[in-house]
């Protein structure tokens, strides 16, 4: 049987080949879901902290999410999507200030295992420079009732959970903030292996 | 719930704390991974296909008004996850430095030429076989500040997604017989040398094209379904 490809970093100059600003085709958008896609419309934005406390400007968020019902676009799901033009997938590199945002719909509650349910939950992958595979974590929605009850969440530490939850911008209707410290102390983000 | 991923592969990828790639010390978690159920939410990943490229943009040499400078190549090979099984229609994007050593980035400064010509992006598909390829120009080696006299080796970076968001890889192919591999720790961030020679393309006569280009081949391996035989042989049933 074959042995796996190793990871290696997606390194600094990933703009090239993955996020179009050098004038290739961009096939990924931070755009998940046009205003006409049915649900709940929201944006996520945050920034990305290393363990200097200092801004990312030079890393890419990719986000992979079920649609307003709960219901992902992939043969596995393969219940009836709200929309067939959604895809769930949405890619940004961050900013020069280290931000990041998507503009997508709140995702429903998705099955989970053993005939449990789980919270509204977007999955995202973390790369870059100085990162040799990728990281992984979820963006929940803080104040959501079926946080309480959600057995991924039931996982981690409790006094860890509170790193995996956006909040609402109290400035900015429907805009939910979610900043990750890929290294820190008590406020590191949780990252999953699954 | 019973996985549906294998997790025993996991081992061939680099740690996330490498200290010789200094990037990692402060990019890289303190706190352990928490171990979770692959629920609905891994097993599924985004879908893209041959709808979402352009045949043109496997041809890394044609994107331009004239032809990049450097040694032509050819580069081809298969997707298979660990059970040896083809992964087919899914997407592979690559980006590189040019024959010189020099990024179209704005970040890459270094005193090498750009070359009009190239920018150094392509993607493909794999057909319902597993198979891709690539045409595009050798990229070259260049220096980056890691450590005093620090330089990679030559490289195409690489980035494939599978059938699931457990799948996804972004990783860096080498060419064979580099004389700085022992000198690059993001190379050597893999541990087990069997994995670093995985990395590593190998040269092809057979697709080697007369008067035109070098041939190199570089098959991939994602991760695949648990129960494969390399895993049952280091792990019992923990379910």
């Amino acid at each position: 049987m074959p042995g796996r490809t190793p990871s290696q970093t997606v390194g600094p100059f990933l703009h090239i080949g993955l996020t179009g600003q050098y004038g290739f085709r961009e096939v990924f958008h931070a755009t998940v879901a046009d205003p006409g896609m049915p649900g709940s419309h929201i944006r996520i934005e945050g920034r990305l902290i290393d363990g200097n406390g200092n801004i990312m400007p030079d890393a890419m968020v990719e986000i992979w999410q079920a649609d307003s019902q709960g219901r992902y676009p992939h043969p596995a799901d393969g219940r009836p999507l709200a929309s067939n033009s959604f895809r769930g997938f949405g890619r940004c590199a961050t900013a020069k200030d280290g931000g990041y945002a998507f503009a997508t719909v709140k995702p429903g509650s998705v099955p989970g295992p053993d005939g449990s349910t789980q919270a509204p939950h977007i999955n995202v992958g973390i790369f870059a420079r100085g990162m040799l595979k990728r990281l992984f974590t979820r963006i929940y929605f803080a104040g959501d009732p079926a946080n309480a009850s959600d057995p991924i969440l039931a996982l981690v530490p409790p006094d860890r959970r509170d790193t995996l939850m956006a909040k609402p911008d109290p400035n900015s209707p429907n805009v939910w903030r979610f900043d990750i410290r890929v290294q820190g102390g008590a406020d590191e983000t949780v990252f999953f292996d699954a | 719930m019973t996985d549906v991923y294998s997790r025993a592969g996991n081992a061939a990828d680099p740690p996330s704390l490498s200290p010789d790639y200094v990037g990692t010390r402060t990019r890289s978690p303190k706190q352990p991974l928490v171990i979770i159920p692959q629920t609905l939410s891994e097993i599924t990943g985004p879908v893209y296909g041959h709808s979402d490229v352009s045949p043109e943009e496997a041809d890394l040499t044609r994107q331009h008004a004239g032809e990049p400078l450097g040694e032509r190549i050819i580069v081809k090979g298969r997707v298979l996850d660990e059970a040896g099984r083809p992964v087919p229609n899914t997407l592979i994007e690559i980006w590189q430095c040019n024959a010189a050593g020099r990024y179209i980035h704005v970040v890459d400064q270094h005193p090498a030429p750009l070359d009009p010509n190239f920018t150094g992006a392509g993607r493909v598909v794999t057909d319902a076989d597993g198979n891709y390829q690539f045409v595009t120009i050798k990229p070259g080696a260049y220096p980056w500040g890691n450590h005093p006299n620090a330089w990679r080796p030559a490289h195409i970076h690489y980035s494939l997604f599978g059938p699931s968001f457990l799948t996804r890889l972004v990783t860096q192919m080498y060419f064979p017989g580099d004389p700085l591999f022992p000198y690059d720790p993001i190379f050597n961030s893999v541990t087990d040398p069997k994995a670093r020679e995985r990395m590593v393309s190998r040269f092809d006569i057979e697709t080697t094209r007369p008067d035109w280009a070098l041939g190199y081949i570089f098959d991939f391996v994602l991760r695949g379904p648990k129960g494969t035989p390399m895993e049952n042989r280091d792990f019992t049933d923990q379910d």
